[in-house]
């Protein structure tokens, strides 16, 4: 087992240190420079300026440079706001994120491992065809279709019952994160119930299901000790780029919803082209996730040995 | 003593051929290849054989539609501004508008109105102009003139204030402000000495006619004779099936011009990255070994950039510049980054073929490398590709709307469904048709794929049939 850990982590590193390395040479590609904006109009300024971030240098010290702040942990100062640190930007923003997306990554698996086993359970019948409908329909959807229109619903009901039931933007309070998440999870969900559906068939005439069948166990028992858990596997295994999915998307919800997290923030920096922010937030949501991703492995390989063995 | 039976002759006659019995019926079918098996298996499908109608229908949609609704998508109708569907487009003629001069009153129509009334109208409230005249308030010193799409029921609501009027001006105001056929609220308030706004206001609700001068039609080039009309007849607007956006743009049109984007990004890169991703991962399960090995420990690497970061990185990286739409940008990023999935697979299904019989048998009789790979291995992982493409198709769709969404993806005003979102959802809650009809393109065309991508998985690969 701890072997199989290090394998992962030591992957994870030299994953990490891949798209950092990938973003520097990106953002070195980038047409102008960090500078072409306003201030560096005099050549004696604009060299100052370069002395100031070290772009005078050649080009491989400053991709040491880069990677040893890295390894210490420190981004860089912002290029569009002045004196503001990237790790204040990370500090500040990265927990809205991340709490939005645990609270939507729960609803997606939650209901994605219940409606999927729901589904099997009513295989070809009335329910089964509602539910896979709605799924097929979730996936179809883009995820600012599903944030619009939740508004949408939200400010009619609001209307109707003459009082704020939900906020309808912005952030806060927990109310303020029911709808957003609601929302972000979705997509997630449906993918999730289709799995969990067909993972739940598989295993459903399964021979340990024969055996606990005639062992004369009550079949409530054989749903839950055996079917269920068995089925839940490949839905483990899903989960490490469903949380990457849902970061993501997390960029449209907090545009819709107006709520202050790192992908608006990220959306932002691009658009003004500010230099550190971008390498920063790119290397940091990367690390993030690729260590997620090697997590949901790691817990993978503790629940199903086979995994770690092969 | 033995009976020995006679020793029989054989004659020619015994070797001739039995007469032909009607023979056992004909229990073969008749052969078929792989293709058209799967065919047959999914005209049977009906989900899948609908889809494949609607993925049809959508590309004709994006690329006849043009040619028959021939509407420049970006021309701005500004008479017909967030009109929806069916609304509407009747205007009456009128002759050359002169502004007013705040005391001119057209006698026929104010005599219909109320003369106890606060808030009148001088004359017949068009599109043109609204033409308003008050009474003085007791104790007011100075004006100011609102307008509302909503009745006024409280002085600190009454809407966007529209003019003020200093001592002693004139109490009458022609309101020429993007003036659009519909209701609206106009309202006066006054203000005493101290500029203390007063408790009363008078107000009033217009129902504003849309009205054309002959000059506009004629630089309009609307399909009537402007000689023959004379003022006060009808004519009707250009028209506008799915209505038009916040800045007077054709839906149908925009929706078409956006179809050829968004279909354009959705199949030809689909196609290029799978095509790479087939190359790669054909080249590397074929040779194997160790070059297999780094090859693929790059196509991991490249799987675990996050993928929408570096689609919008490589988005800056790849540059938009001036007069250019972004779509070629948004390309090179989706093939850079979505190759090794295809990759992957293509190679485990070589791996596979590798130790058949059938490519042992063709090694032997001289087949080289190049041979074995285009006629026998990645013929036999066709139907695997095939189905890979009709999948990574919504993704693409959902990818270029995605990043149109949020505003990094194509450039305006090149249309496409994502961008014609992101433009519609500022204005909602009032113009909802303007996000419907491009999320529904969406939503139409993601489902059809899918539902096709399952029918074809179902038809073409055999393991994986029954199964969702």
């Amino acid at each position: 087992m701890w072997k199989y850990v290090l394998k992962r982590l030591l992957q994870g590193v030299i994953t990490v240190w891949f798209i950092a390395t990938a973003t520097f040479i990106a953002m070195h590609n980038v047409p102008g420079d960090p500078l072409s904006g306003e201030r560096a109009t005099n050549e004696v300024i604009r060299a100052n300026l370069e002395a100031r971030y070290g772009l005078d240098r050649p080009i491989l010290e400053q991709y040491f440079i880069y990677l040893g702040n890295m390894l210490r942990g420190d981004f860089g100062m912002s290029f569009t706001q002045q004196n503001r640190e990237v790790n204040d930007i990370i500090r500040e923003h990265f927990p809205v994120s991340a709490t939005l997306g645990i609270l939507a990554i729960t609803f997606a698996a939650l209901g994605g491992i219940l409606w999927g086993a729901l589904t099997s359970l009513y295989r070809n019948r009335l329910p089964d065809y509602i539910i896979m409908f709605v799924v097929i329909l979730c996936i179809s959807v883009p995820s600012f279709v599903f944030a619009a229109l939740g508004q949408l619903a939200l400010v009619n009901l609001n209307a109707l019952f003459g009082t704020s039931i939900l906020p309808v933007a912005g952030w806060g309070t927990v109310s303020h994160m029911i709808l957003p998440a609601l929302v972000l999870g979705l997509g997630t969900m449906a993918y999730l119930t289709r799995l969990m559906r067909s993972s739940m068939l598989e295993v459903m005439n399964a021979d340990y299901v024969r055996t606990a069948k005639a062992k004369g166990l009550t079949p409530a028992r054989i749903f839950t000790h055996h079917q269920l858990r068995n089925a839940v596997l490949p839905v483990v295994t899903v989960l490490g780029p469903a949380i990457a999915a849902i970061t993501t998307g997390g960029f449209v919800v907090e545009l819709v919803f107006a709520i202050p997290g790192l992908g608006r923030y990220f959306v932002q920096a691009v658009q003004q082209l500010d230099y550190t922010v971008i390498m920063g937030t790119t290397v940091f949501y990367g690390a993030f996730l690729v260590f997620m991703v090697i997590l949901v492995d790691i817990v993978y390989g503790w629940i199903d040995p086979r995994v770690r063995l092969k | 003593m033995s009976i020995r039976p006679p020793i029989r002759t054989l004659r020619s006659a015994d070797f001739e051929p039995l007469p032909q019995h009607s023979a056992a019926p004909l229990l073969v079918r008749p052969s078929r290849s792989y293709w058209q098996d799967a065919w047959i298996r999914l005209k049977a499908n009906r989900r899948a054989l609908i889809s494949l109608y609607i993925v049809i229908a959508m590309l004709l949609f994006a690329v006849v539609g043009p040619l028959v609704w021939r509407v420049d998508p970006a021309a701005q109708d500004v008479d017909q501004i967030s009109v929806g569907p069916g609304a509407d487009r009747r205007a009456f003629v009128i002759g050359p508008w002169e502004t007013w001069d705040g005391e001119t009153v057209d006698a026929a129509f104010t005599a219909q109105q109320d003369e106890n009334q606060g808030l009148r109208l001088a004359a017949a409230p068009v599109t043109q102009g609204v033409r308003l005249m008050w009474p003085e308030i007791p104790g007011a010193v100075t004006y100011r003139l609102y307008r509302s799409h909503f009745a006024a029921v409280d002085v600190t609501a009454l809407g966007i204030p529209i003019a003020d009027f200093a001592e002693g001006a004139r109490r009458a105001y022609e309101d020429r402000l993007d003036l659009q056929a519909r209701q609206y609220f106009y309202s006066v308030t006054g203000f005493d000495r101290e500029g203390q706004r007063l408790e009363d206001f008078l107000t009033l609700e217009v129902e504003v006619q849309r009205v054309i001068t002959l000059a506009e039609i004629a630089s309009k080039q609307l399909p009537v004779d402007v000689e023959s009309l004379q003022p006060g007849d009808l004519v009707m607007l250009a028209a506008h099936p799915l209505g038009t956006d916040y800045l007077g743009r054709d839906m149908l049109a925009r929706l078409m011009a956006g179809a050829r984007v968004s279909l354009f990004i959705g199949l030809l890169a689909p196609l290029l990255f799978v095509g790479f991703g087939v190359i790669y991962g054909a080249t590397a399960g074929f040779i194997g070994g160790r070059v297999d090995q780094y090859m693929m420990r790059f196509a991991d690497f490249v799987v675990a950039l996050p993928f929408l970061l570096f689609m919008i990185l490589f988005q800056v990286v790849f540059g938009i510049g001036p007069g250019e739409s972004g779509i070629v940008p948004m390309m090179i990023a989706l093939v850079l980054l979505s190759w090794p999935s295809t990759a992957r697979l293509v190679r485990g299904q070589i791996l596979q073929i590798r130790e058949e019989a059938y490519i042992s048998a063709a090694r032997l009789l001289g087949g080289s490398h190049f041979y074995l790979i285009f006629r026998h291995m990645i013929p036999n992982t066709l139907g695997v590709i095939l189905v890979t493409l009709t999948f990574a198709v919504p993704s693409a769709i959902f990818t270029e709307a995605f990043l149109s969404f949020i505003g990094m993806g194509v450039a305006p005003p090149t249309a496409s469904w994502g961008s014609m979102s992101n433009e519609a959802l500022k204005t909602m809650l009032t113009h909802p048709h303007e996000l419907f009809f491009p999320a529904l393109m969406i939503s139409i065309t993601v489902l059809a794929f899918n539902l096709l991508g399952d029918g074809l998985r179902d038809a073409l690969d055999a393991r994986m049939r029954g199964r969702d």
